[in-house]
């Protein structure tokens, strides 16, 4: 836990709201993230997640609110933003090696060929330290397993040494000691290179021994601030509009609607491109 | 076969080989298989067309494969087929050989448009030629990277500030280029196998990016320089050549692949001490 | 009647042949064209139509009849496929590709040769963009007999091939050999291929598979209806096309024509965006087509 009370927030979400397709995405969604915070975007599936990651990226466009990553609202040129998202699986056929794509995050957004300081080749390494991805530094991107796919895309996103690094479900198809993994090394990466860390899941129980923060979202609606503050009966009755209890057990947390209510009664809906 | 008369045939056919190698790592890489044939079919309906009207074939080749890309660009990503793109393709062929069939020289052209013709760039349009091809490839040597990353990973690239789908339709226009200058020499139905069969290949020798569209580069100019050279003593058609030694590459390049991925030495993965991840549902 | 019929066509026996070969080829083409939609399988309809090309030059080139030759490359082919089991290759689309290159400059080859050594002239035009007014007369008991032997089997079949089509682990579950009827169906596009390849040549003959066919489903939901619509469409279209080019001849001062396959192909096209109208349109109850998030093309397709 981070004492970072006084600091400015990294990604402000001011009263974000989005609707499309007839529908309300999300309702005035509030919080904030700081620098080595760890925070986790907490929902079922269908509550809005993925709009709000993608709406903090720039790529949805608000109905309301405002976002301002460091201080300064979102515009397409300023990207202080490291992202990982879900699903991707990349073809073994793909002619480059984990380091280069890695590498790649330093300057793909330059023109031309590459020509890299040995400044920038050390940075590489170092990051592909910290990910635990030496060992496969030189394989092909697309030969690598799913895990660690997804630790050379969290380098490939932290190399440039971004304020925000933002991952989209990044727990979703890991067995449990991945899980544990993953979620040690996005801590470590939260407080050693002091980088406000975001990421979206649908269950937070393997967040609980890290998480700084928690924005528990649920049909558009959220509530944010620390778990004790959150996970509560009362917080989360009123996010979910019926009583809901709040159990909790060796260390795991339990949110039950009561009989005759149940989650399958928030609809699900459609992910919609806005483009 | 150095004769000052087949000069221009090695110089044109060198160029093209490079263009394609270059314009056809990224149609493999960004799986554009699709646009790779539709385009080509377009240029075949602007070229039959040009031929009717007595202008220069580049002009209707140009007009038409920029208007193939565009449509390609608005009517579906990347070039993904579905009835109305086949069917569009279809059409452009069937446009072509009316074109043609109003002509005097009916067969001839249908043949030399659809499956190439060692001499099929004049001297006069030689400049033109080298001209689009120089655009080519400087334009995708300056959008290298961004290519790259849009290609492999196109929701990181967004996440970055760079514009996929703006890209997309920048490279669709490269690719029209490409094949304005390319389809004169190697045909409209066999220009996609050098586009695809050298790029395919050179993946399988090496795991890096630049090195691989170098290769690529490499086995076209081969391959390009073996059809010329069998189709001058044979009189057989380049087209031919180059649809059998673009297969070739490509199956030797797979072989290797096969090859190294069973004897190569491999990093050991099982003594970094964590062991494989078996993925749940991925 | 004579302002759309120019003089001489009715009793012009090519035209005799091409009404009969045409409405036979669209007919079957239509069917199976239906089927290949819903399953799924354009990609291997439109690579058989390369093989076939393959296939009809070659025939040339050895005497055989052309439509001999589509008709064995397709079956060939289809054959290959079906065991390679190409759909569900990874990179399906660069390693076919790469075959049907080969395949396609071995045509070049073959109908370079027969220029050159038989000395005939117009054989890529006819390979390859039909010869629908210049068919030998004595390929007409080929074709009705493949057509009937093709939509024979289709009805033999229908049941099985219907629900291994829509779901075919259930169809295995019924105890309904879906290996089989895959083969089985696979052939039949061969033969649908081949037909249609006569008709309107070969690197064009995807359009009178897919076109009516998909034309047919964004009108109707009903598959029987489907069926009929195809049918009826790919002979109009063939039919308005045999009209058309006959008249062609006098169209122009040239006296040349324009050729049968490009009526048809553009008929077909254009009764395909017509179909977009919104009076045609069948109501769908499913809510608005909804884009994947970008799938990184590493993706499997």
């Amino acid at each position: 836990m981070s004492d970072v009370a006084a600091v400015a927030p990294v990604l402000d979400v001011d009263h974000v709201s989005v609707s499309f397709g007839g529908r309300t995405i999300l309702d005035q969604v509030s919080f904030a993230v700081h620098r080595g915070e760890f925070t986790g975007l907490i929902g079922a599936n269908g509550t809005g997640k993925t709009t709000l990651l993608r709406s903090i990226l720039g790529l949805q466009r608000l109905d309301g609110g405002e976002i301002r990553v460091e201080g300064e609202s979102l515009s397409r040129h300023n990207h202080p933003l490291g992202y990982v998202p879900q699903k991707v699986l990349l073809d073994p056929d793909i002619p480059m090696r984990a380091r280069d794509f890695v590498a790649l995050g330093l300057d793909a957004d330059r023109f031309g060929f590459s020509r890299r300081t040995p400044a920038q080749r050390a940075r590489v390494e170092e990051i592909l330290r910290d990910v635990d991805a030496e060992r496969f530094a030189d394989s092909r991107v697309g030969s690598l397993s799913g895990g660690e796919q997804q630790r050379v895309l969290i380098a490939h996103a932290l190399v440039s040494e971004p304020a925000l690094l933002l991952l989209d479900e990044p727990l979703a198809n890991l067995d449990p000691k991945s899980v544990q993994e993953i979620v040690a090394l996005l801590h470590r990466v939260a407080s050693e290179h002091h980088v406000a860390v975001l990421l979206s899941a649908h269950e937070m129980n393997a967040l609980l021994p890290v998480m700084d923060r928690i924005v528990y979202i649920t049909n558009g609606r959220a509530a944010s601030g620390t778990t004790d503050e959150v996970v509560r009966s009362e917080v989360l009755s009123a996010l979910y509009g019926h009583h809901v209890d709040v159990l909790k057990l060796h260390g795991r947390v339990l949110v039950v609607a009561e009989p005759g209510q149940d989650d399958a009664e928030i609809p699900e809906h459609p992910t919609l491109t806005v483009n | 076969m150095f004769s000052s008369f087949m000069i221009n045939a090695w110089l044109i056919g060198s160029i093209v080989a490079i263009v394609a190698g270059v314009v056809g790592f990224f149609v493999v890489m960004r799986g554009s298989a699709f646009a790779a044939h539709a385009i080509p079919n377009g240029a075949f309906a602007g070229a039959a067309g040009a031929n009717l009207l007595g202008i220069n074939p580049l002009v209707g080749l140009g007009v038409f494969s920029l208007a193939a890309a565009l449509g390609i660009a608005k009517l579906s990503r990347r070039g993904r087929a579905d009835a109305v793109t086949a069917l569009a393709l279809v059409m452009m062929l069937a446009l072509g050989a009316a074109f043609l069939s109003q002509s005097t020289e009916y067969e001839p052209a249908i043949f030399s448009l659809l499956f190439g013709e060692i001499l099929g760039v004049s001297t006069g349009q030689l400049w033109p030629v080298i001209a689009l091809g120089v655009v080519c490839v400087v334009a995708v040597s300056v959008l290298y990277r961004p290519l790259l990353l849009t290609s492999i990973a196109p929701e990181v690239a967004a996440a970055k500030g760079l514009r996929p789908e703006r890209l997309d339709v920048i490279f669709l226009v490269i690719l029209a280029c490409a094949t304005t200058m390319t389809v004169p020499v190697v045909g409209a139905l066999l220009i996609f196998t050098l586009m695809i069969g050298p790029p395919a290949a050179a993946r399988c020798f090496s795991d890096r990016a630049l090195v691989a569209m170098s290769l690529s580069v490499i086995i076209a100019l081969l391959t390009i320089w073996g059809a010329l050279a069998c189709s001058y003593t044979t009189n057989w058609p380049v087209g031919f050549y180059v649809g059998s030694y673009s297969a070739a590459s490509f199956v030797i390049g797979r072989l290797f692949l096969a090859w190294r991925r069973t004897h190569g030495s491999r990093r050991s993965r099982a003594s970094a001490g964590a062991p494989e991840r078996v993925l749940i549902g991925a | 009647m004579n302002y759309l019929f120019e003089p001489g066509f009715f009793s012009s026996s090519p035209v005799h042949i091409a009404v009969v070969v045409g409405a036979v080829s669209a007919l079957v083409s239509g069917i199976v064209g239906v089927f290949t939609v819903m399953r799924g399988q354009s990609f291997a309809g439109h690579a058989l139509t390369d093989v076939a090309t393959t296939g009809g030059s070659g025939a040339f080139f050895f005497n055989f009849s052309p439509l001999v030759g589509f008709l064995g490359a397709g079956v060939l082919g289809a054959s290959a496929m079906d065991l390679v089991g190409v759909e569900r290759l990874r990179g399906r689309d660069i390693a076919t590709g790469i075959v049907l290159g080969f395949a396609t400059g071995l045509a070049a080859l073959f109908l370079y040769l027969d220029a050159t050594k038989n000395a005939t002239t117009g054989v890529s035009q006819q390979i390859l963009f039909g010869s629908i007014f210049t068919l030998d007369p004595t390929t007409i008991p080929l074709v009705v007999v493949m057509s009937v032997i093709t939509l024979g089997v289709l009805t033999l079949i229908y049941r099985p091939l219907l629900l291994s089509s829509i779901s075919p682990d259930l169809a295995a579950a019924r105890g309904i050999r879906v290996r089989v009827v895959g083969v089985l169906f696979m052939l039949t596009l061969a033969v649908a291929v081949g037909l249609s390849s006569i008709a309107i040549g070969s690197v064009l003959s995807t359009a009178l598979l897919i076109g009516p066919a998909a034309t047919a489903l964004r009108v109707t939901r009903n598959l029987r209806a489907a069926l009929v619509v195809a049918s009826v469409l790919g002979v109009v279209a063939t039919w308005l096309g045999i009209v058309l080019a006959y008249d062609s001849f006098y169209w122009f001062p040239s006296s040349q024509g324009l050729p049968v396959s490009f009526f048809i192909v553009a008929l077909i096209f254009l009764g395909y965006l017509l179909s977009g109208l919104p009076a045609l349109r069948r109501r769908t109850s499913s809510p608005v087509a909804a884009e994947p998030t970008r799938e990184p093309v590493g993706a499997a397709a």
